[in-house]
């Protein structure tokens, strides 16, 4: 059985303030697989993976990188790591096209053979134009696009993304997306992401955690996680406003502005029934969405639920069918 | 990583070390030897053709090995100092620390780095001497030697120095409380047999003292001190300076939580 890409056994790290980052965390990535590691701010996302790229010390537990431990030999296991950190590490007065080629050097890759990589790198995420001028003229969605290129440069089997999208429009984000997918798929490159964007997550990657308060709260395949979803809220904008919030048997209904309604439809619920019912109220629906991405809807009531209650583990939801909903009220 | 990647990757951080204080010459080349060049004309030409001979060679002779010897201890540290350090400002160590590049190759990168800027500006230095006196070379190897010796501890010192740096004014710290007045009572500009016992005693110490003293007998065959001791003494430093900043890198002292 081919090792995996990512193992991580009992994972803690109290930092030197005596804060528990991590309480003994377990992980495993495939290799060839597009993770997620979702999480609130603060939840231990990038201290997990500062672990298993070396910039955190680990207090406990195990990690390893295509089955070689970290502990055993960090060398050898950090060549098959590629790593674009949550906040920028480059010297800013350095020039783009020197940043890339030192980063190959590192990993004793000759600069003859670092440069057409290099070329290649630069212009896939459109930095060509760039590389003479120092980093920090660079914006912001250009910096993440350098770490992303300097990360790729001594082709790593597993690549760590820590929210590389962030801060960039929306665009340039889908281009990123589709570089991802490419090289996930073209080179079979292993990839792990954060992101704050759901919806980012939902629609790249195949496995997914969570992970709240140092603690992995799911571990599960984007697809069963969704299916896992006991109710949507759709919002239905009006083409009048309401005096009265009407009422749908069997559906909570909600007004958040005069002329919208937020329902909360719940699994094995058709959405038939709404509009029949609002048709014979006389209510005209002009349009419709999601009040939020599905996968946000699932991540909100998981992360509060754990908040609220910290006795039972609520966090798993059930995945009968008849079960009732515990968390699934509207919110507003 | 084998032998062949080990020298590709210390070659990227030297070259990188040299293009950075080549890229801001201004701030790293000419100051000293501005600086220098004062020292010259001040204390070689005006005062020094007033004090008459020193150890038997005329004043300005005596002071050039020591003013070069001081240019080469103040720039590898200070380059090592605030090159090390604003990576560890900027984070950019963290390229360093991701790749599988051994500690030992980090650190002596950035010492090479170091001794390369110093002995430029040594080279500098001396050039600039030229127009004020003809140096003799009694022995050049010897001369060779301590200044490389030199420049590899006190850029090794400098590295030290930025590791355990929170902040730009720790890295100053060092060369204006420790290293200038060492410098100055190293004997660069006077022979320690002009003090009394006790402050000769006092002077003995002093490191540095060593180290401009074997330099000047490499151009002028005299010495307050015994050459091949004061040889071995530096050796040691280096070995041991060179074993305490490579474990505190280990450690992650600094770098790493
Ligand atoms: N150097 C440090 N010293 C002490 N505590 C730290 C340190 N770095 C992080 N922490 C704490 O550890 C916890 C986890 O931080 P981490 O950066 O892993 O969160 P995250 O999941 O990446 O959050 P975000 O989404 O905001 O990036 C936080 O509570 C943070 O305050
Ligand atoms: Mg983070």
């Amino acid at each position: 059985m081919a090792e995996p890409a990512l193992s991580i056994r009992g994972l803690t790290k109290v930092y030197g303030n005596g804060f528990h980052a991590l309480k003994g965390i377990d992980l495993d990535v495939a290799e060839g697989d597009f993770f997620a590691l979702l999480g609130p701010n603060g939840a231990g996302k990038s201290t997990t993976l500062g672990i298993v790229c070396s910039l955190v010390q680990k207090t406990d537990g195990k990690v390893s990188v295509f089955g070689i431990d970290i502990d055993q030999d960090f060398a050898r296991a950090k060549y098959h790591i590629g790593v674009v950190p949550q906040e920028f590490n480059f010297n800013q007065f350095e020039k783009v096209e020197d940043i890339i080629h030192s980063q190959a050097g590192y990993y004793g890759m000759p600069l003859r053979e670092a440069r057409p990589r290099a070329e290649r790198l630069l212009k896939d995420l459109g930095l060509w134009d760039k590389r003479k001028g120092s980093a920090r003229m660079l914006s912001g969605g250009m910096k993440r696009r350098l770490m992303i290129a300097r990360a790729l440069m001594h082709r790593p089997k597993l690549l760590i993304l820590d929210e590389p999208t962030a801060g960039v429009d929306i665009e340039l984000r889908r281009s990123m997306w589709d570089y991802m997918r490419r090289i996930n798929r073209e080179e079979g490159t292993t990839i792990i992401l954060t992101t704050h964007y759901l919806e980012e997550a939902e629609s790249l990657c195949r496995n997914i955690a969570i992970i709240n308060h140092g603690e992995i709260v799911q571990n599960t395949s984007v697809r069963q996680l969704l299916a896992q979803l006991h109710a949507e809220t759709f919002l239905l904008d009006l083409s009048h406003p309401l005096e009265t919030v009407p009422t749908i048997d069997g559906f909570e209904v909600a007004q958040p502005e005069p002329s919208q309604l937020s329902v909360s439809v719940k699994r094995g619920q058709r959405l038939n029934d709404v509009f029949t019912a609002l048709s014979e109220q006389g209510v005209n629906v002009v349009s419709m969405r999601n009040r939020a991405n599905r996968l946000e809807e699932m991540f909100v009531s998981m992360v509060e639920d754990d908040n609220g209650d910290q006795q039972s583990s609520s966090v798993r939801i059930d995945d009968d069918e008849v079960e009732p909903v515990p968390g699934a009220e509207v919110r507003q | 990583m084998n032998p062949l990647q080990i020298a590709v990757a210390l070659w990227t951080l030297v070259g990188k070390e040299i293009r950075r204080f080549t890229r801001i010459w201004p701030q790293t080349l000419l100051p000293p030897s501005i600086t220098m060049t004062m020292y010259f004309i001040i204390f070689g030409s005006l005062i020094g053709s007033r004090i008459g001979e020193m150890s038997g060679f005329n004043y300005m002779d005596y002071i050039v090995p020591g003013l070069i010897m001081m240019s080469v201890i103040t720039n590898s540290y200070s380059n090592v100092a605030s090159s090390f350090f604003s990576n560890k400002f900027q984070r950019s160590v963290e390229e360093m620390m991701v790749s599988p590049m051994p500690n030992w190759v980090i650190l002596s990168g950035f010492v090479i780095g170091g001794m390369a800027r110093g002995l430029g500006v040594g080279v500098i230095v001396t050039i600039v001497s030229l127009f004020f006196t003809r140096l003799p070379v009694e022995h050049a190897l010897l001369t060779l030697l301590v200044v490389v010796m030199t420049a590899t501890l006190f850029s090794i010192g400098g590295f030290i120095n930025a590791l355990v740096a929170n902040k730009f004014d720790d890295i100053s710290i060092v060369p204006i409380f420790v290293l200038t007045p060492l410098t100055y009572l190293g004997g660069v500009f006077y022979s320690i047999d002009m003090l009394p016992a006790f402050w000769q005693g006092v002077s003995m110490l002093n490191p540095i003292l060593y180290m401009v003293n074997v330099f000047r007998y490499g151009f002028l065959g005299v010495s307050d001190i015994p050459v091949v001791a004061a040889l071995a003494a530096i050796a040691a430093f280096i070995v041991v300076f060179f074993i305490v900043g490579l474990w505190m890198l280990e450690r992650g002292k600094g770098i790493r939580q």
